[in-house]
């Protein structure tokens, strides 16, 4: 049983933009996994005034960078023995493949079947992310 | 194997060897009329541009070459839904370099991750357009004598222009350009190309509404045309529209050397009484096309 306030083992997924959280929880597949997981939608933040959190009572084999293509803000916590082993900010991967998909209908993606969705990192500080094809900008909402 | 998909793709080396190679064209077009004798250039075109499909061939028959291709989608075989990746595996056996014009942006990148032979863009979508990038830079730097120490006033609809993108990510590599932006509020460059080219570059700009007052302080003056569709409401498009109207009159207030480049089709922005006006170099910048491309397909052909 998962302890929504506390967890012994496992990751939480903090700081994700209110409303996000099943969109990680779709990228993540976390459908599949066959521990607990809690999604807590709009909890109350200083920071940000609302958030989203996922929990995970066990461990997950995934790059997790790759959520900052999603959701720059997000932090990870790795939870072990009941206490935050590790808090972290995401590192941006300076390229994506088939994470995100490029939006713009007059992007050659738009009609070109089995073509990869690359993006690269245009912009570090503020966490851009260009189609290779078309340049255009991925947004994120 | 090189590709020229956008004009960055080119070190400003490689530029001015191919700037260099096409005025050594102009003056002397015999020693290049049979250089490309037995090459083929396949033009893929799927949307029609006559002005561009006509240049590259023009300037693959001035070597000696051949030329073959379509020039619509429906007369080829993306009508029957064949992906670029496919046609391009194919074309590649049929000819030894291809430029290819298409309406999806991002087409010639991935043409050119898939062929076997050179892929130059032809303009993709609202994207990209190389060659019209390296026309404008030859024209300038031919008729000015240098690509540095200029003040570049774009004019129009300097938004949905890929001319003029293109071009100002190309001119920020050179040293002391002065960029003046003009055009109406609805049309302004967009904010990733200020963010991410201009304000990181170190040559300086500045956006304006108003042409008249900047006129006198040009090298050069890009025109291009203000869409009455990009307006939400006729009004706005009544009021601003002549502002970016070029005629006699406003020529009066430029600088005598100052040149008016266009990369054409032109329909009403610059007035016809400027075609005679010996700064309106904009007919010239079309044939000098044709010298530019010519000097391309043999750098990419590695013949010259």
């Amino acid at each position: 049983m998962l302890n929504i306030g506390g967890l012994n083992e496992g990751i939480v997924i903090d700081h994700i933009e209110a409303g996000g959280a099943m969109k990680i929880y779709s990228y993540l597949n976390l459908e599949k996994l066959d521990c607990s997981v809690a999604i807590i939608k709009n909890a109350k933040s200083n920071k940000m005034g609302k958030k989203d959190i996922i929990k995970i009572d066990g461990n997950l084999d995934m790059d997790l960078d790759i959520l900052g293509v999603l959701d720059r803000n997000i932090t990870v916590n790795i939870i072990e023995n009941g206490e935050i082993k590790r808090k972290r900010n995401l590192n941006l991967p300076d390229k994506v493949t088939n994470i995100i998909k490029c939006k713009n209908p007059r992007c050659i993606t738009s009609i070109e079947q089995d073509l990869p969705h690359i993006f690269k990192l245009t912009d570090k500080e503020k966490g851009v992310y260009r189609c290779v094809y078309c340049e255009q900008a991925f947004k994120r909402s | 194997m090189k590709h020229l998909i956008s004009p960055l793709d080119l070190s400003v080396t490689e530029l001015e060897d191919i700037l260099e190679l096409a005025d050594n064209i102009i003056n002397a077009p015999k020693n290049y009329s049979d250089i490309c004798h037995g090459k083929k250039l396949a033009t893929l075109f799927y949307e029609p541009s006559t002005r561009t499909r006509l240049s590259f061939e023009a300037a693959m028959l001035n070597l000696g070459g051949n030329v073959l291709g379509f020039s619509s989608a429906d007369s080829s075989s993306a009508a029957k839904g064949e992906s670029v990746a496919d046609t391009i595996r194919v074309i590649s056996s049929y000819a030894d370099i291809c430029a290819m014009r298409h309406p999806k942006e991002g087409a010639p990148l991935v043409a050119s991750t898939y062929s076997s032979i050179p892929v130059i863009n032809a303009g993709d979508g609202g994207h990209n357009h190389p060659t019209q990038t390296l026309t404008d830079l030859f024209t300038i730097s031919k008729l000015k004598g240098r690509l540095n120490n200029l003040t570049v006033g774009f004019c129009g609809d300097l938004k949905f222009g890929r001319t003029v993108h293109s071009l100002i990510n190309a001119l920020v590599r050179y040293e002391n350009i002065h960029f003046v932006l003009i055009s109406p509020e609805e049309l302004k460059i967009p904010a990733y190309l200020r963010e991410e080219v201009l304000d990181t570059s170190e040559n300086s700009y500045e956006e304006v509404r108003n042409l008249e007052a900047v006129l006198p302080s040009l090298d050069l003056l890009y025109m291009t045309r203000v869409q009455k569709e990009r307006f939400f409401n006729e009004e706005d498009y009544i009021r601003l529209k002549d502002s970016f109207i070029l005629d006699s009159k406003k020529m009066t207030l430029a600088k005598e050397d100052m040149l008016v480049l266009h990369p054409l089709p032109r329909v009403n922005e610059i007035a016809t009484e400027v075609d005679n006006d010996k700064r309106a170099v904009y007919f010239k910048q079309a044939e000098f096309g044709v010298y530019v491309r010519m000097a391309l397909i043999m750098k990419l052909l590695e013949v010259a």
